[in-house]
């Protein structure tokens, strides 16, 4: 077994892999860029290696300064978590280069998937199912104009090295498909410096399911089951649940066994996702492999009872797998809410800033990953995700209620969050009846939802306001009499002094 | 101590005084039974009667924001005696500042000091993780004063310009 770690990212994912570290008896080493020296990463790490500027690209995406730690720290492998490096083939080889284990697939298994048009040629030869479409990127307008005849619109362009909704477009009509293509490439070239181009059916109101699988490098590959993934905002996933509603055991079956497939077409190792659509018939086609850890494995972990990350670190370290398929089982539901520094009132647009109160839920059947502390400021050069909320219970209607009642204990003063997204997704009547696709958010979020006012928590609020400013209340900025219209030099600590002789001198 | 509450357009007068650690309260010259205890900076503990609340209280930017439960209520509070209270109620004529609504770095400048500007007009463009957020200007008018420039980093709050 490994000796150290080192974990090459950063937020609430370095701190889930440190997490593990430890409880494994592994010491965990952690890098950092300038801005996130009081990450909480840094704080739980029992080693920390500053690696420059805060682009990513001179600290988390820079291959050479963390080899560079990795040599110095002593550190036998490498944990890229998710994001940043996770899914660079030449990291991968850089690591095993250097003699140090990368925890996750061959450099090898992850080009083998990372170009969609490349796997989806190796998954045909596998048996894979497909949404109609080319295998090859489109070389010309004629080329498209009659494979997308022949598939039949509406249709999908997507760009081989995509990923996150960039250089895809819907195309409804054949008029459309010109300007759609154009738009596609030059997207796809400025996005990733490849401007191929392929045609997909387009899948109306599909559903997005995945399914998580595990590879030794002993040859066994199993899968963990299904995490349904169809509530999306930008092409970015915002809940997940596991397992997904509308599978049956025998459609999971199917669905793993196509996943297992694919694995072991790419000679693939360690844990992967493999990505279906879902039509409103229950088909399911293959979309793509996520060579990594996801965001979203708790979920699998919840119901499965098994630990992805130490998973990961025992098939880096060469051990097989102590189980087999016929060992995992399913129980219970467990559902993910991703929750994201942005301004709920202002389309979401990301709101970074300092976290002047944390008040953090518990209680029964609830999981919470998170990266946050209270007195942190959140850089404003990274991803939004600043935890995770996991709802675990007996069945779907436990894991919501469960769920519903933490996010009322969960409060995050001094920045704005997507808290109250959640509050109203988890009572919505289509989600709860599982009515789900990867329109469902959008949907939700044109209808404006009534509030009615409550006149009497107005008064709560009323009367709090004066005794929070009667008492001199940090944030009521109302300690010296004055109201402090600085948020910045908002002070930790009233004078009593002065509160209390303004009391008494207004008795 | 008197303390002028408003929350949504809407404002109240509130009478509070204390003694012996006993609250006295009236609302809008109506007594209320309260009893409060701040169970840690910013989280207070209510009781108004024998109903139970925990209100939080959050700065956001310039906005102060009670929680009554998961209820957001943008609250201004002002002291009738302070003079400084008085002068914020009078923001609403004159120039206005305008802030940034989060840290990040002004990416764009949409106009010069002097341009004329609509209501609801871009003024500039401030870049936070990743993303691209326009601030618009409050009223119509002319912009009198730019304070930052392309590239300069800025603070929740901070201003931006000046709207005349």
């Amino acid at each position: 077994m490994f000796k150290k770690i080192l974990i090459a990212n950063r937020g609430e994912i370095a701190v889930r892999v440190l997490r593990a570290c430890h409880e494994m008896g592994i010491a965990a080493v952690v890098v950092y860029s300038d801005v996130d020296r009081a990450s909480l990463h840094v704080r739980k790490a029992d080693e920390a290696y500053p690696i420059g500027a805060a682009a990513a690209s001179e600290s988390y995406l820079n291959i050479p300064k963390i080899l560079d730690v990795a040599a110095r720290s002593g550190a036998d492998a490498i944990h890229p978590g998710y994001g940043f490096l996770s899914e660079n083939a030449k990291f991968a080889q850089a690591c095993a280069d250097a003699g140090v284990k990368f925890i996750g697939p061959t450099a090898a298994a992850m080009e083998a998937m990372g170009s969609k048009t490349r796997a989806r040629q190796a998954m045909e030869k596998a048996g894979v199912p497909f949404v109609p479409g080319t295998s090859r990127g489109v070389e010309s307008f004629a080329e498209a104009e009659s494979a997308a005849a022949k598939i039949g619109y509406p249709v999908m362009l997507k760009a081989a090295a995509g990923g996150g909704g960039k250089g895809m477009r819907l195309v409804h009509a054949p008029d459309q498909l010109k300007s759609s293509l154009e738009a596609a490439r030059s997207e796809a070239d400025r996005s990733f410096g490849d401007s191929e181009v392929y045609i997909e059916k387009a899948i109306v109101n599909p559903r997005h399911i995945e399914m998580q699988i595990l590879a030794d490098e002993h040859g066994n590959t199993v899968y963990l089951g299904e995490r349904e993934c169809s509530l999306q905002r930008r092409h970015q996933k915002v809940l997940e649940e596991a397992p997904s509603p509308i599978v049956d055991p025998d459609m999971r079956r199917r669905m793993g066994e196509v996943a297992v497939r694919v694995a072991q077409a790419a000679n693939y190792t360690n844990a992967g996702t493999v990505e279906f659509l879902v039509d409103q018939q229950k088909n399911f086609y293959f979309l793509e492999m996520n060579t990594r850890l996801q965001v979203e494995h708790p979920v699998t972990e919840l119901i499965t009872g098994l630990d992805l990350v130490h998973l990961q670190i025992r098939i880096a370290a060469g051990e097989r797998l102590r189980f087999t398929q016929s060992d995992v089982s399913i129980r219970g539901h467990a559902i993910e809410c991703r929750i994201y520094a942005e301004d709920p009132d202002n389309n979401y647009f990301p709101s970074p800033g300092k976290i002047t109160l944390l008040l953090a839920p518990s209680g029964p059947g609830i999981r919470r990953d998170s990266g946050m502390y209270e007195g942190w400021t959140v850089p404003i050069d990274y991803d939004p995700l600043l935890a995770k909320l996991i709802g675990y219970g007996t069945d779907r209607d436990q894991a919501i209620a469960r769920l519903t009642r933490a996010l009322s204990e969960y409060f995050v003063g001094g920045i704005k969050t997507n808290i109250s997204l959640f509050r109203r997704i988890l009572r919505d009547a289509d989600f709860r009846a599982a009515k789900l696709d990867t329109g469902f958010l959008d949907r939700m979020l044109k209808r404006t939802e009534d509030t009615p006012l409550d006149s009497r928590k107005s008064e709560v609020a009323v009367i709090a306001a004066g005794i929070f400013a009667a008492l001199g209340s940090p944030s009521s900025g109302m300690a010296n009499g004055v109201s402090s219209g600085d948020s910045g030099t908002t002070e930790a600590t009233p004078s009593k002094w002065k509160a209390t002789s303004r009391r008494e001198a207004l008795r | 101590m008197l303390y002028e509450v408003t929350i949504d357009g809407k404002n109240y007068r509130l009478d509070l005084s204390r003694a012996d650690g006993r609250w006295s309260c009236r609302l809008d010259g109506r007594a209320v039974e309260v009893e409060a205890i701040l169970a840690r900076p910013d989280v207070l503990s209510l009781r108004i009667g024998n109903l139970a609340y925990e209100v939080k209280s959050e700065r956001v930017a310039n906005d102060l924001h009670l929680w009554v439960g998961s209820t957001r209520f943008a609250v201004e509070v002002r002291d009738p005696r302070s003079l400084r209270g008085r002068s914020r109620t009078a923001d609403h004529q004159g120039p206005k500042k305008i802030t940034a609504p989060m840290p990040g770095k002004v990416v764009r400048l949409l106009l010069r000091e002097g341009d004329s500007v609509e209501a609801g007009a871009g003024v500039a463009v401030v870049e936070a993780m990743k993303m691209q957020n326009e601030i618009k200007s409050p009223k119509k008018g002319t912009v009198q004063k730019i304070l930052v420039s392309e590239g300069t980093p800025v603070n929740a709050g901070d201003v931006l310009a000046i709207v005349e």
